[in-house]
């Protein structure tokens, strides 16, 4: 599996990300600076770490979703190539317009650095293939903007349409306002886009990957990742 | 010419800082605030000397770049460049 990590100035994640891909699928990812105009032909996925691109300044995710290598990215989006992007990841996806909606002030207005559990909306995805239905899930989240806003209509769509692939709640699963602590509407923690083939999220999986962070449920995540886009690659 | 441009969190949007804004000033003593709402102040400073040309260019900047229509209204102001600036 070939994978390159885009490097935003700014960009802070992408060692933990590029360790993970690499643990789990046995092969460096490649990093490319956001500057670069374009990617590897053979690519099977991209990825959009987290971290502060430009500093968020302006919005979150507006000066990167303007950078060259965004143009490219879309491209190979629109054909079909998976895209993850995490954390300031999805901000950038949604201010590219790669995913609906936006990403506001948690509304505490305060950095939350701590774990928090999700449920698995949809796993029959490339993403989420290795959970079960409505798993929940133990991971860490590291930011100041995580509430995802979107209009009534979009949320319906991204309900109806299975496009949620997880949501806040607590260690039993359930889907309350005060597990919400970013005030995402309807607890969104991540979307995929109408393929299934972009995925956005605000939760961090590359960083409870090994049992000395405290969770290893990120794991699966890399590990379905891998093996849905080997098999794709042998089919 | 000189535009500026105030981009707004949309009505429908939760806009925290308002709040705490808002909280703030009731705590200080400032009564009959119904609501405070917190956006941005850009300014640009353009050579051109024809606002129609301008309001143009900065409608342009505004949906490409300086607001995000998900989430943000804005307005544009444009008036002549004052002297010595």
């Amino acid at each position: 599996m070939k994978a390159s990590v885009i490097i935003f100035p700014g960009s802070n994640r992408e060692p933990d990300l590029c360790a993970a891909l690499e643990r789990v699928t046995g092969r460096e990812p490649d990093r490319v600076w956001h500057g670069e105009g374009s990617l590897a032909e053979d690519l099977d996925l991209i990825v959009l770490p987290g971290g502060f691109a430009y500093g968020d300044y302006l919005r979150v995710g507006a000066m990167a979703a303007h950078s060259p290598i965004m143009r490219e990215v879309r491209a190979r989006a629109d054909r079909g190539t998976p895209v993850l992007g995490i954390c300031n990841g999805f901000q950038i996806l949604t201010e590219t317009g790669i995913l609906p909606g936006a990403l506001l002030a948690n509304r505490t207005l305060s950095f939350v650095c701590r774990d928090v559990y999700l449920r698995v909306e949809n796993h029959q995805t490339i993403f989420t293939g290795s959970y079960s239905p409505g798993q929940i899930l133990r991971v860490p989240v590291a930011h100041h903007d995580g509430s995802y806003n979107a209009d009534v209509p979009t949320l319906d769509r991204l309900e109806e349409r299975g496009l949620i692939a997880f949501r806040y709640c607590s260690a039993s699963g359930e889907i309350t306002d005060s597990e919400n602590f970013n005030g995402s509407a309807r607890a969104i923690a991540g979307i995929f886009n109408e393929r299934r083939t972009v995925l956005g999220l605000m939760p961090h999986p590359e960083n409870a990957i090994d049992p000395l962070l405290g969770s290893t449920d990120g794991r699966p995540f890399f590990e379905g990742l891998f093996n849905a886009l080997s098999g794709r690659i042998a089919a | 010419m000189r535009a500026r441009i105030c981009v707004s969190p949309k009505p429908s949007v939760l806009d925290p800082q308002g709040k705490a804004i808002g909280r703030a000033l009731g705590a200080l003593g400032f009564r009959g605030i119904r609501e405070v709402r917190q956006g941005k102040l850009i300014e640009i400073d353009f050579e051109h000397t024809d606002p129609t040309e301008v309001r143009l260019r900065v409608e342009a900047m505004c949906k490409e770049l300086l607001s995000n229509p998900v989430i943000e209204d804005y307005s544009i102001e444009i008036a002549p460049t004052e002297a010595g600036r």
